[in-house]
């Protein structure tokens, strides 16, 4: 019992990653009607505002240490930050340690910058060429963001530590009266699951309870109607394409400390999060959010070594093992609606 | 008078004869000549340098390149000759290989061996690379060494670490300087009983791919003969980034050390989630719980930032081997002053030991006094030498494989500066890590010099 609750656990915080990815492709294919390939390339560059930013508060100038001797047998220089000379030792350690959290505040300009750019310099070219152009132009797109990315921090990945205050796990076990000890569950990947839910939640908000959200829902189910009464629906989709993109880079920032960021942390997430929309419902934002947990989840109990001895091989293929399945029972996917990509 | 009749015909046939008459000679003469592929005939030789540059592990190719550079720069008399100074033997002079400049070419594995034996065709064919050398994957090692066994060329294996490159897929025109998955295993088993005693239970975490099985394979032998147990081992997807589905039902397995037969963002990222679930700080069977990495890399160690503190695991070398373990590993500091100084950092095991294989293939063929694969391969066969960092080292003849001392290391608990992660805590004998070539099956077949 235990061992299963452990893996809805597990399931929840990959889910919430798969939700929050799958949430931003489905907003921009319910808006614009573009399939973006780049957008396991936002996550990544989400996961890369914090690295950046990480090495804007550790900027550092040398202090020689004479005391200890670097590999060349030299005095070693030691790096010291900037930080702690403007707000003392304790403080500026304090900051560097809270980075991941602070790059939200940095990311979210970023992202919407970059979604913006990325749709006003390129996608909008491509609203009235076929899917298939628009999957070349936006999965050629994100070979050349990771091979940026590549080029100026490296292949390997590069170590994001969530805040000392959240590193440790949780008796979760202990809590909901297992045995203690039975199940554990890391702090953070609570946090992200919390956050997960926060930004979905305050995504459907947006979109339920604004004028600007009112519109745009509008604008998805009658685009030329709605443009027919004057609205500028263009603009009010680029910006939708912003957000989607924040949602994308929010979702990697908080994803850091659970795996440290590589260039091709986009790629691993992407196929697997366009089964996730199609699994969900074209078009539809409850069913993406929805088929990225069960999703999430199956693919936790698949990887049990019990489930793994009786049929082996199935942890690498249940996701498209199931996405069949439900394809097969629901075309239109968990939560589909009728006519979308069906003409 | 006499009247000479020249027809045309007559002049073609004589004109045919005299021609293959002269060609005849030509293609002897060219044939006792180029009696090997790419035999180099002018001042300069150009070697092959395969590497991974773009793929997970371009960093680890990026550092190979490096020390190749610095290896043909010493080769050709520049720099401060590195450990051409400290290597035992001393055919090398300064003035490339016998007399020739040396030259490089470059490829990009991907670490991906359809990709690995293109470049490696190309270097081969189009720039008519005399040796080719370099990479960072058991997969891409067996490819392109079996390739180069076609082409008739010597191939000297970069980062690979798989037992299978000189054990079942062993080639005779192939030669590894890397140590392997058995070598760790025997190196890390003793360690391992003296600090964790030998009543453990293990769970193995293992790769996906060739170079997971022979590595769990290696650790599970020698473990399990010093009395640990195997509680379970199960295979993970070689694209898997998170591994908290895996990790996470450990604890309540009955074991108390977990064995991440991983490497690259593979390691780097089981490590961090089997950190994150607490298993460094939790208890199992009355004992602390422990984690292994059999094989360590500096530049991957980076990436798990603290969660390798405390970790044991082995490597073929580390930069501060010789500060450690003295005179004996003589080289080491030669190799990392000449690397530093050049570039700023020191090098890591991949650098370390593609830059030896340069130095062995070059010395090979001016102790040979030929490029002919087949002299090369019979110079290296059987060869003992000493100064390039690893202490007295054998070049096997039956496999072609290193032996030398093997490092077991642990994770740094308050390193200095971001080079200093690992702390060598034993270095294990040669004759600790050997064993009889046969085990691993395999036929070395006989050298190809092709052409």
């Amino acid at each position: 019992m235990d061992a299963i609750v452990l893996q809805i656990l597990n399931g929840l915080d990959k889910g919430s990653a798969y939700a929050l990815i799958a949430l931003g492709l489905t907003l921009i294919f319910g808006t614009l009607g573009v399939v973006n390939f780049a957008h396991g390339a936002l996550f990544m560059l989400g996961a890369f505002c914090t690295v950046t930013l990480s090495r804007i508060l550790t900027l550092s100038h040398e202090v020689v240490d004479p005391t200890r001797k670097d590999f060349l047998g030299n005095p070693l220089k030691v790096d010291v930050p900037y930080i702690y000379d403007w707000f003392g030792e304790s403080t500026g350690a304090a900051i560097i340690d809270w980075a991941v959290p602070l790059s939200i505040l940095f990311a979210i300009p970023i992202m919407i910058g970059i979604g913006v750019l990325m749709e006003r310099g390129l996608i909008k070219h491509f609203y009235k060429r076929p899917h298939a152009d628009q999957i070349l132009v936006t999965f050629g797109l994100a070979i050349v963001l990771q091979e940026i990315i590549k080029y100026y921090f490296g292949a390997n990945q590069i170590p994001a530590p969530a805040p000392q205050a959240f590193v440790g796990s949780l008796d979760f076990g202990a809590l909901v009266g297992f045995e203690p000890g039975a199940i554990i569950y890391p702090y953070w990947r609570i946090v992200y699951f919390c956050f997960a839910m926060l930004l979905v939640g305050a995504v459907f908000a947006f979109l339920q309870f604004t004028t600007f959200g009112m519109v745009v829902r509008a604008g998805m189910a009658d685009r030329e109607t709605v443009g027919l009464l004057g609205i500028n629906i263009d603009r009010r989709f680029t910006v939708m394409f912003g957000i989607a993109a924040a949602v994308a880079g929010l979702a990697g920032v908080m994803y850091t400390p659970i795996n440290s960021p590589n260039y091709h942390m986009g790629m691993d997430f992407l196929v697997i999060s366009f089964v996730v929309v199609v699994v969900g419902g074209m078009g539809s934002l409850p069913g993406a959010v929805l088929a990225g947990f069960v999703l999430g989840i199956l693919e936790s109990f698949a990887s049990m070594r019990q489930v793994i001895e009786l049929l082996p091989g199935v942890n690498q293929v249940v996701i498209y093992l199931a996405a069949i399945v439900i394809l097969l029972t629901r075309p239109r996917g968990l939560l589909g609606r009728r006519g979308v990509m069906e003409d | 008078m006499s009247k000479t009749t020249v027809s045309r015909r007559g002049v073609l046939k004589t004109g045919a004869v005299a021609g293959a008459g002269l060609a005849v000679p030509t293609i002897f003469t060219a044939s006792s000549v180029s009696a090997f592929t790419n035999d180099p005939t002018g001042s300069s030789v150009t070697l092959g340098f395969n590497v991974p540059q773009t793929g997970p592990y371009a960093d680890e190719g990026a550092d190979e390149l490096r020390a190749y550079e610095l290896a043909v720069e010493h080769l050709n008399g520049g720099g401060d000759g590195g450990m051409m100074n400290t290597f035992s033997s001393k055919a090398l002079n300064g003035a490339g290989i016998l007399g020739k400049k040396v030259e490089y070419v470059t490829g990009d594995t991907q670490t991906k061996p359809d990709a690995a034996r293109a470049s490696a065709r190309s270097m081969i064919e189009k720039d008519g690379a005399v040796m080719i050398t370099g990479g960072s994957s058991s997969g891409v090692a067996v490819a392109v060494q079996a390739l180069c066994q076609e082409a008739g060329i010597i191939f000297m294996a970069g980062l690979t670490h798989s037992n299978d490159t000189t054990g079942k897929d062993k080639k005779a025109n192939g030669f590894r300087h890397f140590f392997n998955s058995y070598m760790s295993g025997a190196a890390l088993a003793p360690i391992l009983a003296d600090n964790y005693g030998k009543d453990r239970k293990a769970y193995h975490l293992t790769a996906d791919y060739n170079w997971g099985y022979t590595t769990e394979e290696a650790v599970r032998t020698s473990t399990e003969a010093m009395g640990w147990e195997t509680v379970a081992a199960v295979k993970t997807p070689l694209a898997q980034t998170d591994f908290s589905s895996y990790v996470a039902p450990v604890l309540n397995s009955g074991a108390d050390v977990l064995v991440l037969n991983h490497y690259g963002g593979n390691m780097v990222n089981s490590l961090t989630s089997a950190v994150q679930f607490g298993l460094r700080a939790a208890e199992a069977n009355g004992k602390n719980f422990e984690i292994i990495v059999p094989l360590y890399s500096r530049l991957m160690a980076r990436g798990a930032g603290k969660n390798v503190a405390g970790i044991f695991g082995s490597t073929n070398w580390h930069w501060s081997l010789e500060n450690v373990g003295g005179a004996k590993y003589a080289g080491t500091n030669a190799f990392v002053q000449s690397f530093g100084q050049k570039y700023g950092f020191p090098p890591s095991q991949a650098a370390h030991t593609v830059y030896c294989q340069t130095l062995l293939y070059a010395d090979a063929v001016q102790r040979a006094g030929s490029f002919n694969p087949c002299a090369v391969a019979e110079a290296l066969e059987g060869y003992e030498f000493d100064g390039l960092g690893n202490g007295p080292t054998l070049y096997r003849a039956e496999d072609h494989q290193c032996f030398k001392d093997v490092l077991v290391v642990k994770g740094k608990e308050n390193p200095d500066n971001e080079f200093d992660l690992l702390e060598i805590v034993d270095v294990t004998p040669a004759a600790q890590v050997t064993y009889d070539a046969s085990i691993f099956g395999g036929e070395l077949g006989s050298c190809n010099p092709g052409a």
